[in-house]
């Protein structure tokens, strides 16, 4: 013991210069993909050559922050794949109109990804890092609620531009006020309300409800206001069953069992990603959707993984109009043709959300440039034409209506699986049904429970 | 006499870096320390041979106090505000400490573990109360009476983290150093012969663990105000692993060694952030890897042998001469 001890002490010197130079090398390997950025498409000669902004900089650097590794790379690597794609695109002039002036007002975009992982406090010091160091002219990003929460503040410190592209939770602007931080999708109180109405829509003899929500703020949030809002539209409907199980737990055999027993007419589940699949697979083979119907509020990202296995009948979303959901319009055939091309794979919904951020801050700078007279713009112009905006996206029109137009609205969509089709690689879904963004949202200045306890005031539903 | 002047020339060094360095390297320095606090209280068990996988037990229950109690209180100095919670380390190892210093190497480690899961859990399912796995901010603190603003509230939180990291790393260098601190390496070293020699084994465990609180206590609470936001990570079992594995890589021969460790860890993490997003987690384990592997008694290896080299230089020279 002691004398490996001796030994090693007198190669001391030695090892630390060797491990020294084996991190750098390592460092020197990785490097190359990251600091050429893959979809900074700053050599390519724009193939649109747009009107020169003046005063414009050589190109807009954006921070994009999701997971690229860890249990939230399903929704994070369709994410940067999106990015990716329609960077490139817009790079070159080749999004269709209104999109199709090159990049942002002819300035090309340079990204540049941050992994998610690690935690809040990781996060706000990879935020500084990104704005102080990288020196981005806005970041886009974050999957998780708790990424969301921490940053908002920073981001206010540093009047940085920051949109948020999928993180859910209602708090950021129900708790306070931003002049900096923007998001272009809905929350989580939204696409509740929304099953809840669709889920009245197809079962209006609805009985009974349940529960299976993962252990944590999003899926107590979820099943708060879904609940709420079943019983403030029909306050005869009983809770027969609330299974709380804890988040990536994979093995659901109890709630199942549970859930038999209670014989709900309807199950809701705010579950997502490896946890959504499992649940699916343990459930199925004991018939448990054959006796209740499953409201999966964002089950639409597993219909391409699970293919033929998705049972028929579940309520499916999407977190709004997007992936199998999304309209059939100009945008989104474009959208689904450059992301199937690259990677063989039907855009989810968080790769939509990703769209959204994109097609948001190009709408907000080019509309900034016009009326700053075809100058490029400040910053606090860039956010005074963002707020209030209404932009076209992949998934319809979309309007930041909330929290002083900091906030986005979108409509709600929901279907049903059916038979399975060999084209596609997945089920279909029948009985579409949008509800307009004005009917699920609640209106400015109202907070979401309140808006449910209120009996939504203000809502217009078809 | 030279250690002190060296001492306080690094302390002016550091603080002086405060105002030259860039924003965001200063922030990840607080950071460093406020970890490196946390890193050390598990190096000062280590010392005693006690293995602690529950340090972010302190470490969180110090950051939600923070929280609380600028929230419930209206508490907005950050002094108070770090005083509170590294009371509140000191309570809850004071509490816990009474069961666990009775128990040694694997079963002290699994309920060390077990505490700091504990609390994770209450943080996760009281929802109302802490926001859950979203957690909840921490307001924006004043210092020494003074709402600064955001620049200077910066290097104010540095300074801040900086000072309270140097009184605490001389105050443990002392301890470390008194008949109390060897007490606590003879109980790795042997018991029994603590016990002859008229010393209480399990009154020099519980000392050392509510020491490493209140130390870990402090490093929460620091963390808390620069980060603005605590969340039940801080509890969960990874943070806490993650202090034993940066304790292993600095070393925990010397106060220094954890400190260093942790400023090498967060500046290695951060560049494996910056150039390899994709496989970031290799980069650190490699790193981990060829420590273990080379340096058995961490990065502190590195200056020990300089050090003996220098010696062993200046003797032959003597010689010669």
């Amino acid at each position: 013991m002691r004398k490996s001890h001796i030994v090693v002490r007198s190669r001391g010197i030695f090892a630390g210069m060797l491990i020294g130079a084996i991190i750098l090398s390592l460092l020197a390997a990785c490097a190359p993909p990251v600091t050429v950025p893959e979809a900074g498409m700053g050599e390519t000669p724009a193939a649109a050559p747009a009107a020169p902004t003046a005063g414009a900089p050589s190109q807009v650097k954006i921070g994009i922050v999701t997971f690229l590794s860890g249990p939230g790379s399903p929704f994070g690597i369709p994410s940067k794949n999106a990015a990716d794609v329609i960077v490139e695109a817009l790079n070159a002039g080749q999004a269709p109109a209104p999109y199709d002036q090159a990049g942002i007002g002819g300035v090309p975009i340079q990204l540049v990804y941050v992994d998610e992982s690690g935690g809040p406090d990781k996060q706000v010091a990879e935020y500084r890092r990104l704005v102080l160091d990288e020196k981005v002219d806005l970041v886009l990003g974050y999957v998780s609620s708790a990424s969301c929460l921490a940053v908002a503040p920073v981001a206010e410190e540093l009047q940085k531009l920051t949109v948020f592209y999928t993180c859910a939770t209602r708090r950021i602007f129900e708790e306070a006020s931003y002049k900096y931080v923007f998001r272009t999708k809905g929350t989580d109180l939204v696409y509740n309300v929304g099953a809840a109405r669709y889920l009245l829509k197809v079962k209006p003899d609805l009985q009974t409800i349940a529960g299976m929500n993962q252990n944590y703020a999003w899926g107590q949030d979820s099943w708060t206001a879904f609940r709420d809002t079943v019983l403030q539209l029909k306050p005869d409907v009983q809770v027969v069953s609330e299974q709380f199980p804890k988040l990536f737990a994979g093995e659901y055999s109890a709630e199942i069992s549970a859930l038999l027993v209670a014989r709900p007419d309807a199950i809701h589940s705010s579950f997502w990603g490896s946890d959504l699949e499992a649940f699916l697979i343990q459930a199925t083979p004991r018939r448990l959707f054959d006796q209740s119907i499953g409201v999966f509020i964002i089950g639409e990202a597993m219909l391409p993984s699970l293919g033929e296995d998705v049972p028929p009948g579940l309520i499916i979303g999407a977190e709004g109009t997007h992936g199998a959901l999304a309209p059939d319009n100009e945008l989104n055939r474009w959208f689904t043709r450059i992301y199937r091309e690259r990677y063989d794979a039907r855009p989810i919904h968080p790769a939509y959300h990703m769209a959204l951020t994109l097609f948001g801050v190009k709408a907000a700078y080019e509309k900034a440039i016009a009326e700053n007279g075809g100058k490029w713009p400040t910053q606090d112009q860039v956010i005074a034409a963002f707020e209030h905006l209404e932009f076209d996206s992949p998934s319809g029109v979309i309007q930041m209506a909330l929290a002083n137009g900091h906030q986005a609205i979108e409509p709600m969509a929901f279907g049903i699986t059916g038979e399975f089709d060999p084209a596609a690689g997945e089920v279909k879904l029948t009985d579409r049904m949008v509800f307009p963004a004005e009917c699920v949202n609640p209106p400015e200045g109202m907070k979401g429970e309140e808006w449910i306890a209120q009996g939504f005031p203000g809502a217009k539903c078809p | 006499m030279r250690p002190l002047l060296i001492t306080v020339a690094l302390l002016a060094l550091l603080a002086g870096l405060g105002f030259v360095l860039p924003a965001w390297i200063i922030f990840l320095l607080s950071l460093a320390f406020a970890r490196g606090l946390a890193i050390l209280s598990v190096a000062l068990l280590l010392r005693a041979g006690l293995v602690s996988f529950g340090q972010g037990l302190f470490f969180a229950a110090s950051a939600y106090t923070v929280a609380f109690v600028m929230r419930a209180w209206g508490v907005r100095e950050a002094a108070l505000a770090t005083a509170l919670g590294t009371a509140a380390g000191v309570l809850v190892a004071g509490v816990t400490g009474l069961l666990l210093a009775r128990y040694r190497e694997i079963f002290f480690a699994m309920l060390t573990l077990a505490f700091s899961m504990v609390l994770y859990g209450i943080l996760v399912k009281a929802y109302a109360l802490t926001g859950g796995s979203d957690g909840m901010a921490v307001a924006t603190p004043t210092i020494a009476g003074l709402a600064l603003e955001a620049e200077r509230l910066r290097s104010g939180l540095y300074l801040l983290t900086l000072s309270c990291t140097a009184a605490v790393a001389y105050l443990t260098f002392r301890y470390m150093n008194s008949p109390l601190g060897y007490a606590a390496r003879a109980v790795r070293d042997n018991e029994v012969r603590l016990e002859y020699l008229g010393l209480s084994t399990w009154g020099t465990i519980y000392l050392t663990y509510v020491l490493a609180g209140g130390l870990s206590g402090l490093g929460g609470a620091l963390m808390a105000l620069n980060v603005g936001h605590v969340d039940p990570q801080l509890a969960y079992w990874t943070t806490s692993g993650e202090f034993v594995f940066v304790a292993l890589l600095g070393g925990i021969g010397n106060v220094l060694a954890p400190l260093g460790g942790a400023v090498v860890f967060e500046i290695l993490r951060a560049y494996a952030f910056k150039y390899a997003p994709y496989i970031w987690q290799m980069i650190m384990g490699s790193a981990m890897l060829l420590i273990i592997l080379f340096m058995p008694e961490g990065l502190w290896t590195i200056y020990t042998s300089a050090v003996r080299r220098i010696r062993i230089r200046r003797w032959s020279w003597r010689r010669l001469g």
